[in-house]
């Protein structure tokens, strides 16, 4: 069984009937139980759970204390190429946005690699743009290759594969997948999904379960917010991570929840989930799924990101530049895959850290 | 008792019967003086997280010289990647002592009881001194001992759960049964559980979460060494035995005598 019988399950279930419908009383049942249902799980993301948010935070605050302790994970993204055929409406690396686009060489992939190795960081994400012709599998082997000899964990971020391509990558020291469904409402995804391999919903929701099976140790998925409704977002990837939870037991199954940041030649978010939405979302996600890892980048505000450590996240990105070959620039361009909200170093990010009262963790894996 | 009453494992003698952990810390500064105050000899560090390129943020610099490195395999799913975590930690000077965990859970963190024995069985075959952590079951902990496991180690609890001794009755039977020493670890969140399980004749515990995440880990080490020397005494004192039997009268059988 895969994630999709799970997905057609929902087909026709009434979110909006059913988001009314919760009570006072569910919600306070949902905050008693340590082992929550999906029905619980329902009750803290809907409106009704709102006036509960503090009880929600310090229960949050207190399952990440016990499962992850007083640590915060950091990382940081390196970008080896904007090429890309997809037309997706709320990216600034589409097909359609006219820029000079770049793909490193292997030379340049090393000096990015060796200048953010620099700041200290030991785990980071390769992320490229969908365009296997520009970027085949041979180049992704050898640039994860050059990655390892500066970084202890190596994700991708990249298009979906089948498992065969992912076992490859895997074997070459890539130790983690990110792959984020955007949207897990299907005519949603249709809509912002214009042309390009992309379109295909299924490829794309499946991609967690065949990484897996190739052998990464950790995947990371999530829904971008901003797009398709917010409350059923969250609860589908809350649930698609319960779901690899159960049938991966041996993968580490980690969530983010990106918000839709302004991107050149990229479409105004349509549904926006405000910050306190945010903090119930996350606050919901780690009651629901106690071991969950929940990583924020950049795309958040620096005040909004130091207040989110206390509220269930274990991990932050630091330091980071969203375009091709940006740790090398002198300046920042115009053509990152969004605008970075956090701008603070490495180094400001750690002290920050420190004085919240936690430690932060550079490296807690290592291919060994 | 005091004197002679030491934790032996492999051939090394230890006066504290309390190990500790290094990772969930605010800060690694807090290690050493956690170490002083809980009077911790051994403590124990997953290989993957030692990064000796990050200088002063290396946790090995911040743990004392007179404390034996107690290296795990974290992060190891088979026996095979044990295997060779150990055999890096030696080379890379961390000593023979390995704390072997070979996991393959993610959510709960349940040990592989199959993939330590093999693991267990290779590694003290090379002279290692083998601390397997285990899902408590008295046959394995027998054919550990027979593969040369220095201590067994089995789990309180779930590893951060805080639940205490749940699995008090199988850990009953291993102390009971195996002539090596027997080392609680993960799910101790208290003092007083803590004393329990050296109550119950466990040789010694292995406490991580409960001090490292306290609001004053220094101070929760100390606690925690008052009731690990407690619970010692209590069980070399052998008091508090429960009784099945009533002492005072016998209504049932006191007409027999009359």
């Amino acid at each position: 069984m895969s994630f999709l019988t799970i997905i057609e399950a929902f087909r026709d279930f009434d979110f909006e009937g059913h988001f009314n419908a919760v009570t006072d009383q569910d919600v306070r049942a949902a905050l008693a139980k340590d082992r929550l249902t999906q029905k619980d799980f329902l009750a803290l993301l809907s409106e009704q759970a709102a006036p509960h948010l503090e009880t929600m935070a310090s229960k949050a605050r207190k399952l990440t204390l016990q499962h992850f302790g007083r640590t915060m994970g950091l990382y940081a993204p390196i970008y080896i190429s904007d090429y890309c055929s997809n037309h997706c409406t709320y990216c600034g690396f589409n097909s359609t946005n006219r820029f000079n686009r770049r793909k490193l060489t292997l030379a340049e992939v090393e000096t990015e690699a060796r200048l953010l190795a620099d700041t200290g960081i030991r785990h980071i994400i390769l992320l490229t743009g969908e365009a296997p012709a520009k970027t085949p599998l041979t180049y992704l082997e050898a640039s994860v290759t050059v990655m390892r000899k500066y970084f202890s964990s190596v994700s991708l971020e990249i298009f979906p594969m089948d498992e065969a391509e992912y076992g490859v990558l895997n074997k070459a020291g890539a130790d983690s997948l990110t792959v984020y469904q955007e949207t897990y409402d299907r005519e949603v995804y249709k809509q912002v999904h214009l042309s390009g391999k992309k379109r295909d919903y299924d490829w794309r929701l499946l991609a967690p379960e065949r990484g897996a099976r190739a052998g990464f140790r950790s995947i990371n998925i999530g829904a971008l917010f901003g797009l398709g409704k917010i409350c059923q977002e969250a609860f589908f990837s809350g649930i698609h991570a319960r779901f690899l939870e159960h049938h991966y037991p041996n993968v580490e199954i980690g969530l983010s929840i990106p918000r839709m940041r302004k991107a050149e030649g990229a479409i105004d978010p349509r549904n926006i989930l405000d910050d306190p939405g945010f903090v119930q979302f996350i606050t919901a996600f780690r009651l629901f799924l106690p071991k969950v890892g929940i990583s924020i980048s950049t795309r958040e505000a620096p005040e909004f990101r130091d207040k989110l450590v206390h509220l269930g996240i274990t991990r932050l990105s630091a330091g980071c530049k969203t375009d091709v070959g940006g740790y090398a620039k002198e300046t920042d361009t115009d053509t990152a895959q969004f605008q970075i909200s956090d701008e603070r170093s490495v180094d400001q990010v750690v002290a920050m850290i420190r004085q919240n009262g936690y430690q932060p963790v550079f490296k807690d894996w290592d291919r060994i | 008792m005091e004197a002679k009453d030491k934790l032996i494992l492999g051939k090394r003698e230890f006066s504290s019967r309390l190990l500790t952990g290094t990772g969930k810390f605010a800060s690694n500064e807090v290690i050493a003086p956690m170490l002083e105050a809980s009077g911790s000899e051994i403590i124990t560090v997953a290989l993957r997280r030692i990064d000796q390129g990050a200088g002063d943020d290396n946790i090995l610099g911040h743990i004392p010289n007179q404390t034996t490195l107690l290296p795990n395999t974290s992060g190891a799913r088979t026996a095979e990647e044990a295997v060779r975590i150990a055999r890096i930690a030696r080379q890379a000077g961390c000593g023979d002592f390995i704390k072997i965990e070979v996991i393959t859970d993610m959510r709960y963190l349940m040990p592989d009881n199959q993939e330590t024995l093999k693991a267990t069985q290779i590694l003290a075959d090379e002279g290692f001194i083998v601390l397997p952590y285990i899902m408590p079951d008295l046959t394995l902990a027998y054919r550990l001992q027979d593969a040369g496991a220095a201590a067994v180690m089995p789990l309180g609890s779930p590893i951060g759960s805080n639940q205490g001794i749940r699995t008090r009755p199988i850990i009953e039977l291993i102390i009971d049964g195996v002539e090596i020493p027997v080392i609680v670890d993960a799910g101790i969140g208290k003092p007083s559980q803590a004393a329990e399980a050296m109550e119950m004749g466990a040789d010694a515990v292995l406490v991580n979460t409960a001090i490292a995440t306290s609001e004053d880990p220094i101070t929760a080490g100390a606690a925690f060494s008052m009731a690990v020397k407690a619970g010692r005494m209590a069980y070399k004192t052998e008091m508090g035995q429960e009784s099945v039997e009533a002492q005072a009268s016998s209504p049932l059988t006191g007409f027999l005598r009359g």
